[in-house]
């Protein structure tokens, strides 16, 4: 309670804020408390590397939601159907092109999850616009509207998706390269695992770069601090607005794609499934933050993983309480973001 | 009549006769409908009414979106199925098994406020969306004490069995069992609760509530805790799904996650708030009426259309049954944007 009084005053030291390191020190924390509990050094280094890669996933459907929340202040509950449309859209892709998935080169199955995610990131942000524009526009500025409204954009959304491509699951798999595992002495990694912390990484430096290094960036960041302003300065707040909602639904549509290939199976619900975990990690990370979303994603997927393997039934729970403990630490998320 | 109604009458010529009407219908049920589908359907009608009112305090009074209404539900369904199963069928299990339920609701809404609505309404939608997710997985995994997936069927107190008869001879040509005796009493605890519902949302605390709702800073600033009356609301909204939870396992004689806290449900009841009216309590009767028989019905008669039109290009696949969430979420995203009051606004606003 009383470290949440302090760290939701607001700061006034300009021009450069004040680093916040204690929910970073959370992580590796969590990682020396867990190591003690196994006892079995690869065990905890295999899960471990596990809990990364499933964090990476997270956060890449994650990120979108919060930055349009942190940008627009509206939360898309239809975020979910972005991930399922994703997943089914590298089917475009997929279908024809299933000889380079089996195809034993490299090059091939890469260029093959390079061009599913590019398709799925298409279709994603295509209907996003469309979204923005019929669904989500009109109700700017009422939250409880903006609920129930993208909560009906889901259903239709999810509907279409069971109407164009059926409602039995549909297996995908993954490019020949990708699967298998890589063995260092008896630590296993899934390769699958690693590319997607490596295109985790590279989304998350690429975010950073673009907020913090770039004339847009600069833009977005001023529009969450204070919209009129900017447009008052001249700038069009809405198409900023747009390209960003655009933007989340195509990382939405990333990460879709990535999850599909992880799971095998692609069924209409599997984004809504998983916004579960989506809207906990983002409330742990503080609603629009984009480094908490990442460290809330990497928190969560890290006790998931180690609570899945120490006491399987508490597993779902053990996100809930992890949510819970953060909350009671600090009410508004681990890096609040200024705005009331 | 009007004090009965907590002076909060229909205000609308049509309105107060639907209304009379569905009340007629239910009451008469048994007699009006007889058949094993048509009263099963009012008794479906009665208990989401509750489900459906207990929300509107949520939505249309207080002004936050909770996804957990189902969990509440559930907990109400599972505490009488578990207390019967295992305290043998008895009322006095059902007192247990109900008031358990009950207990355990309102210890969950209050944390689960508590938590999540000390800082934005917001992070309630989400944080209950989280929760009742997990409580539904967790429900399906405990099958030593829930039954799983495959839920639990149990054995009511002998007066309410088929077999039980109330009366030896028939009254208009029904024979009144333990079934219609169930019947009745999901009715009078649905109308019993709604009438609560109504008293409380037109009580001075219910007044508050709306305040919030307007404007939360004014309300604050004029003295009120505005985090304990949401939470305030919540419990009562979650004390209102149990019943109905309870009442559903009653009838059904069986409670599983797909009955009462599947997330089908909670969408089902959302649309059926926004269609009848948020914040109006009759459109909770109105919405839920509407929706259970169109449910019961509607879907052989798209079934129908869509055999008919089977030689048609694409307009089979979209009359078909399967489709019918679809048209409900379109005609659900038209009346957040055209009818923000719904059926009871729209019929109001034309008295």
């Amino acid at each position: 309670m009383t470290a949440g009084a302090e760290v939701s005053a607001p700061s006034t030291d300009l021009p450069k804020a004040r680093r916040d390191w204690a929910p970073l020190a959370v992580v590796p924390a969590l990682m020396l408390v867990a190591l003690p509990l196994f006892g079995d050094m690869s065990a905890w280094v295999t899960l471990t590397l596990a809990g990364l890669a499933m964090g990476m996933m997270i956060f890449l459907m994650a990120s979108g939601l919060t930055l349009v929340f942190g940008l627009m202040d509206v939360i898309n509950f239809g975020h979910g159907v972005f991930i399922s449309l994703g997943a089914y859209a590298s089917l475009l892709v997929l279908g024809p092109l299933a000889g380079w998935g089996q195809a034993n080169s490299p090059a091939l199955n890469i260029a093959l999850l390079v061009l599913c995610i590019l398709a799925a990131m298409l279709v994603t942000g295509a209907v996003g616009v469309f979204f923005e524009r019929i669904i989500v526009r009109p109700v700017y500025g009422s939250h409880l509207k903006q609920i129930l409204v993208t909560m009906g954009g889901l259903i239709v959304a999810e509907q279409a998706i069971h109407a164009i491509w059926g409602a039995s699951p549909i297996t995908v798999a993954v490019p020949e390269t990708l699967r298998g595992a890589f063995v260092v002495g008896d630590i296993a990694m899934e390769r699958y695992r690693v590319a997607a912390v490596a295109i985790g990484l590279v989304v998350f430096a690429a975010m950073q770069l673009v907020l913090n290094r770039s004339r847009i960036g600069l833009l977005i960041r001023a529009g969450v601090e204070n919209a009129e302003m900017v447009e008052a300065l001249g700038y069009r707040i809405r198409r900023l607005f747009v390209g960003v909602f655009v933007a989340g639904s195509a990382l939405a549509g990333l990460g879709g794609v990535m999850w599909g290939f992880y799971r095998q199976s692609l069924t209409p619900g599997m984004g809504m499934d998983v916004m579960v975990l989506v809207f906990i990690v983002i409330i742990i990370g503080g609603l629009g933050s984009i480094g908490g979303c990442f460290v809330g994603s990497i928190l969560v997927a890290l006790v998931a993983n180690y609570v899945g393997f120490l006491a399987p039934k508490l597993a779902l729970v053990s996100n809930i309480a992890v949510m819970a403990l953060v909350l009671v630490w600090r009410p508004e998320g681990l890096f609040p973001v200024g705005r009331s | 009549m009007i004090h009965l109604l907590s002076g909060d009458p229909p205000r609308s010529g049509v309105l107060a006769a639907i209304l009379a009407l569905v009340l007629v219908g239910l009451a008469g049920a048994p007699f009006l409908f007889p058949g094993s589908q048509p009263l099963g359907t009012a008794a479906n009608v009665c208990i989401f009414i509750v489900l459906v009112a207990s929300y509107d305090l949520l939505l249309g009074y207080t002004g936050i979106v909770s996804f957990a209404h189902t969990m509440f539900f559930g907990i109400g369904g599972y505490g009488v199925a578990i207390a019967l199963t295992r305290l043998g069928p008895t009322w006095g299990a059902v007192g247990v098994g109900v008031a358990v339920a009950l207990v355990l609701s309102a210890v969950l809404a209050a944390a689960i406020g508590l938590i999540s609505l000390r800082v934005r309404a917001i992070f309630f939608s989400m944080i209950t969306l989280a929760v009742a997710s997990a409580m539904a997985v967790l429900a399906s995994q405990l099958s030593d004490v829930t039954g799983g997936e495959d839920g639990l069927s149990f054995q009511l107190p002998p007066s309410l069995r088929p077999a039980f008869r109330v009366l030896s001879e028939p009254i208009f040509g029904v024979t009144v069992n333990g079934r219609v005796l169930a019947y009745y009493l999901v009715f009078f605890v649905s109308l019993v609760v709604f009438l609560l519902l109504l008293r409380v949302v037109n009580s001075p605390f219910g007044r508050v509530l709306q305040a919030i709702r307007e404007n939360e800073f004014r309300a604050e600033a004029l003295g009120y805790r505005v985090v304990a009356y949401r939470t305030a609301a919540s419990v009562i909204s979650a004390l209102g799904a149990t019943v109905a939870g309870a009442l559903l396992a009653l009838w059904l004689r069986y409670n599983g996650p797909n009955t009462t806290l599947s997330f089908t449900i909670m969408v089902d009841v959302l649309l059926m708030v926004v269609i009848g009216g948020m914040g109006t309590m009759y459109g909770a009767v109105i919405g839920a009426a509407l929706f259970v028989i169109a449910q019961s019905y509607l879907q052989t008669l798209m079934g129908a259309a869509s055999t008919a039109l089977a030689g048609v290009p694409l307009l089979p696949t979209l009359v078909h049954p399967d489709r019918w969430l679809m048209w409900l979420g379109f005609l659900f995203v038209i009346s957040v944007y055209v009818f923000p009051g719904g059926i009871v606004g729209r019929l109001r606003k034309s008295a």
